[in-house]
C-alpha cells in the first residue's frame, strides 16, 4: 500500500471540510421556502439540471463573466479555478492509470510524485507528467497575479481592493503556499528518482542529492499541513464561496426566485460571496463621498458573520449599480431589502385615519402622480396637457388626499405597514374598475409592478407617451435640440426600461450618450432608501453624477423620474426637465394656429 | 361648588432639569441634522399624512427633544415615510431619517432575528 504518515492531515482536513460543508448545505435548503422547494423537486430531473451543468463549468471554472468584465482578472481566476480543477482531474486519472485500478487509494493523486518513484519511460508516463507540470505552471502564473493584485491592484483594474477578516487571511495564506510547497516537494522527488517533466524536473537539477533527502519528508509534511488548514478555514472563509456557488447555480436553474423573505436561497447567495470588491469600484457612495465601509462586499460579509449593525445596512442608496457589477449575479439590494424587515406586530393596521375616499369615477385610465411628482407640479400639469391632446379622459387618483404607495415603508423594512397602504390603494383602484394605471414617479412604478397584485396594465407616462405616439393621438415638432437622457435608477436598472424614453425624445431631439447610461447610469443621490447619509453628502453625490452627465453640455437634461429632477434643478444651469414637460412643450397643435404660434415661441426661449 | 363650566386648566409645566433629554441626544448622533430644525413648519404643509390627520413632524421632533414620549410612538405610526419633508426642509434636516430612528428607538424596534 502506498502510505506514509504526511498524508494525515490531508485526509483529515478534506473529511472535516465534506462533513461541514455537508452540514451547511442540508441546513440551508431546509431553510429555503415553498415556492423554492417545489421548483427544486419539480426540476430537479429535467434538462435544466445539464444546463446548470454547463453553466457551472462556464461560471465557475472559466468564469466567463469576469473574464468578460477584465480580462486580467479573468484569467487570474481562471488558472487559479480551472487550473486546480485539471491537476486533480489530471492526477487523478493518473494515478487510475499508474495502480491500474480507478479505485486506488484517494490521496494517491495528491501526493503522486511521492510514492510512484519509478523512473517514466514510456510515452504515456510522459505525457501525464509533462500535462501535470503545465498544469501546476498555469496555476502558479495565476497565483502571481493574485499576489501582485494583493500587493498593487490598479495593475488589475482595481481601485480599491477589499479589506479581509482573520479567516479569510488564514485560507488566503494557506492557498498562497499550497502551490509553491507542492513545486518544491516534487521537486525534490525529481532531483532524487529523475520522475519530473520539464518544470519539477528542471528545479530537481538545482537541488543536491543530499539537500534533496533532507528536505522531501519535510516539504511533503508542509504541503500536506497547509492542505489542511486551508480545507479547514475554507467554509469560514471567503473561499466558502467555491461550493456555494455551484449550488446557487443549480437553484436558480432549477427555478428558485429570491422573495420578500429572507430564506435558505439568501444563504446561498451571502456565502456565494466571493467578496472580490468589484462592487466596491461601482458604489457612488464609495467614488463619490468616500464611504468605504458599508458596500455590498462589507454588507454581506457582517451578515455572514452576524455582525451586521444599523449604519451599515441603512447606509446604501439601492441604486442597484452593485447588482449589476456582481460577477456571481447575486440580488445584492434585494438581500439588503430582506434584511432591513423589522420584527412587527401582525395584523395591525396604521392608516385607518386615511379617509375612505367613496369613489364614483368610473374609468378606464387612472393617473398616479405620487408624493415625489406632488412636489414638482409641472410634470402633473404637463401630463394633464397631454391627456387633454391626445382626448383621454382618466381619473386623477392622488389629486387631493392621496396616499403613499407603500415603496418607501418597504425599503425601510416595515413590511406590515408597507402592505397596509397596499391595501388601501388597492381597494381603490379595482373599485375604479380601470384597466390601465399610470405612474409618473418611478418608485411607485416598481411598487405597483412588483408588490401590488394588479390585474390591469401599469405604465410608465414615458412608456404611455411612446404608445400615444405610435397610435398617432399625439404629434411632437421636431427640434435642433440637444438631450441627455438621465435613467433613473429604478426605471432603468429596477425594471428594465430603457428603449420608450429614448425612442419618445429622439423624436423631439438629438440624444447624446453619456459615459454612464443604462445599466451603468448613476444614482442622482436623492434616492429614500438611505437614512444614513445627510444632505451634504447626497449633494456630494449629485455634483459628482451631473459633473459626469453634462459633459457635453447639452440644452436639456431629460429624466422620467421626479426625484432625479428636483435633485438635478438647482445645480445645473441649463434645462433639467422631465421627460412629460418636454413633450408637453414639443405637442403639435392641429387646427390652432395661434396656440401654435405661441408654442414655438415657448421652444425658441428653451433653445436660448 | 357650582359648575360654572368653565375650570381652571391644569399647570402644564415641563421641568427641563427632570426631563429624559438623553434620547435626544442619541439621535442626534445618529442624525447630526436634527439639531438644524428651526421649526418652521415646511415640512408639515407638504406631508401626505397631514392632509389626512393632525400628524405634525415638528410636534414629534418636539416632544421628543422635550422627552415627552407619552402616545408618540403611536403618532409616528401615522407617518408613511414618502420623504416629501426632507426635500422641502430649507434647513436640510433629515426629516425622514428622524423619523425612522425615533420609531426604532421608542418601539424598541429590531431587525428580524435571521439565523444563519
Amino acid at each position: 500500500m502506498n502510505y506514509n504518515n504526511f498524508i494525515i492531515p490531508f485526509c483529515l482536513g478534506a473529511s472535516l471540510l465534506l462533513i461541514i460543508i455537508i452540514y451547511k448545505f442540508a441546513k440551508w435548503l431546509s431553510k429555503l421556502d415553498k415556492k423554492q422547494k417545489y421548483f427544486v423537486k419539480r426540476n430537479f430531473f429535467s434538462k435544466k439540471s445539464i444546463a446548470a451543468i454547463n453553466e457551472v463549468f462556464r461560471e465557475a471554472l472559466i468564469h466567463r463573466n469576469i473574464y468578460r468584465k477584465n480580462p486580467l482578472l479573468g484569467y487570474m481566476h481562471m488558472s487559479l479555478a480551472f487550473g486546480w480543477f485539471l491537476l486533480i482531474v489530471v492526477g487523478k486519472i493518473e494515478a487510475s492509470f499508474y495502480a491500474g485500478s480507478f479505485f486506488e487509494e484517494p490521496w494517491l493523486a495528491i501526493f503522486f510524485k511521492f510514492f510512484a518513484r519509478e523512473q517514466a519511460n514510456f510515452w504515456v508516463a510522459n505525457f501525464f507528467s509533462f500535462t501535470m507540470d503545465l498544469l501546476l505552471l498555469i496555476v502558479l502564473s495565476g497565483l502571481a497575479l493574485a499576489i501582485i493584485k494583493r500587493l498593487k491592484s490598479k495593475i488589475l483594474g482595481i481601485k480599491k481592493a477589499t479589506k479581509h477578516v482573520i479567516y479569510d487571511k488564514i485560507a488566503l495564506t494557506a492557498l498562497w503556499l499550497i502551490f509553491p510547497l507542492r513545486l518544491l516537494a516534487e521537486s525534490s522527488t525529481a532531483a532524487l528518482v529523475q520522475n519530473g517533466s520539464f518544470l519539477t524536473g528542471g528545479i530537481g537539477e538545482l537541488f543536491s542529492l543530499q539537500f534533496a533527502q533532507n528536505v522531501e519528508l519535510p516539504l511533503y509534511w508542509a504541503y500536506s499541513s497547509v492542505l489542511f488548514v486551508f480545507f479547514v478555514s475554507l467554509p469560514f472563509s471567503r473561499y466558502m464561496h467555491i461550493p456555494s456557488e455551484v449550488v446557487l447555480i443549480f437553484l436558480r436553474k432549477w427555478g428558485a426566485k429570491a422573495g420578500e423573505q429572507y430564506s435558505g436561497l439568501s444563504d446561498f447567495e451571502i456565502n456565494s460571496c466571493s467578496r472580490c470588491g468589484i462592487c466596491i469600484d461601482a458604489c457612488q457612495l464609495s467614488f463619490s463621498a468616500n464611504i468605504n465601509n458599508v458596500q455590498s462586499v462589507y454588507f454581506i460579509r457582517d451578515t455572514r458573520y452576524k455582525k451586521l449593525n444599523d449604519n451599515i445596512a441603512n447606509n446604501c442608496l439601492m441604486c442597484g449599480r452593485c447588482t449589476e457589477a456582481c460577477p456571481v449575479g447575486l440580488e445584492l439590494t434585494l438581500i439588503r431589502q430582506q434584511l432591513r424587515t423589522k420584527t412587527e406586530i401582525a395584523g395591525k393596521h396604521y392608516y385607518d385615519y386615511c379617509e375612505n375616499k367613496n369613489n364614483k369615477n368610473k374609468t378606464d385610465i387612472i393617473y398616479f402622480a405620487g408624493c415625489m411628482t406632488q412636489l414638482t407640479p409641472n410634470i402633473i400639469i404637463a401630463m394633464k396637457n397631454i391627456f387633454s391632446a391626445a382626448k383621454v379622459k382618466y381619473w386623477f387618483m392622488d389629486e387631493d388626499k392621496g396616499i403613499c404607495c407603500g415603496r418607501p415603508m418597504r425599503q425601510q423594512g416595515f413590511v406590515q405597514q408597507s402592505k397596509d397602504l397596499i391595501s388601501k390603494n388597492t381597494k381603490l383602484i379595482s373599485k375604479s374598475g380601470a384597466k390601465l394605471l399610470i405612474c409618473s414617479c418611478p418608485i411607485c412604478y416598481k411598487s405597483f409592478k412588483e408588490e401590488y397584485s394588479l390585474d390591469i396594465e401599469i405604465m410608465h407616462h414615458s412608456e404611455y407617451i411612446k404608445m400615444l405616439i405610435d397610435e398617432n393621438k399625439i404629434k411632437l415638432n421636431k427640434s435642433e435640440l440637444n438631450i441627455v437622457f438621465h435613467d433613473p435608477c429604478e426605471l432603468g436598472r429596477g425594471l428594465n426600461i430603457y428603449k420608450p424614453p429614448r425612442q419618445v425624445l429622439s423624436k423631439i431631439g438629438k440624444i447624446i450618450d453619456t459615459e454612464f447610461s443604462e445599466k451603468d447610469s448613476l444614482c442622482c443621490g436623492g434616492s429614500l432608501a438611505n437614512t444614513v447619509i445627510e444632505l451634504e453628502t447626497q449633494l456630494e453625490i449629485r455634483n459628482k453624477a451631473l459633473e459626469i452627465l453634462t459633459k457635453s453640455k447639452p440644452d436639456i437634461l431629460a429624466t422620467a423620474c421626479p426625484l432625479c429632477k428636483k435633485s438635478f434643478t438647482h445645480a445645473y444651469k441649463g434645462k433639467v426637465m422631465d421627460i412629460a414637460e418636454i413633450v408637453s412643450k414639443f405637442l403639435y397643435l392641429q387646427n390652432n394656429s395661434k396656440k401654435q404660434e405661441i408654442k414655438e415661441k415657448e421652444i425658441f426661449s428653451i433653445l436660448k | 361648588m357650582k359648575n360654572w363650566g368653565f375650570k381652571i386648566s391644569q399647570a402644564r409645566i415641563i421641568d427641563l432639569d427632570k426631563a429624559n433629554t438623553k434620547m435626544f441626544e442619541d439621535l442626534c448622533l445618529k442624525v447630526p441634522s436634527a439639531k438644524r430644525c428651526i421649526m418652521c413648519g415646511g415640512c408639515s404643509a407638504t406631508c401626505t399624512a397631514s392632509n389626512h390627520t393632525n400628524f405634525n413632524f415638528r410636534n414629534c421632533n418636539l416632544m421628543f427633544r422635550r422627552g415627552q414620549f407619552e402616545g408618540l410612538a403611536e403618532e409616528l405610526d401615522k407617518c408613511m415615510l414618502c420623504g416629501k419633508c426632507k426635500l422641502v426642509c430649507p434647513r436640510g434636516v433629515n426629516t425622514r431619517a428622524i423619523i425612522y430612528n425615533m420609531r426604532i428607538i421608542l418601539n424598541k424596534m429590531n431587525y428580524k432575528n435571521i439565523e444563519l
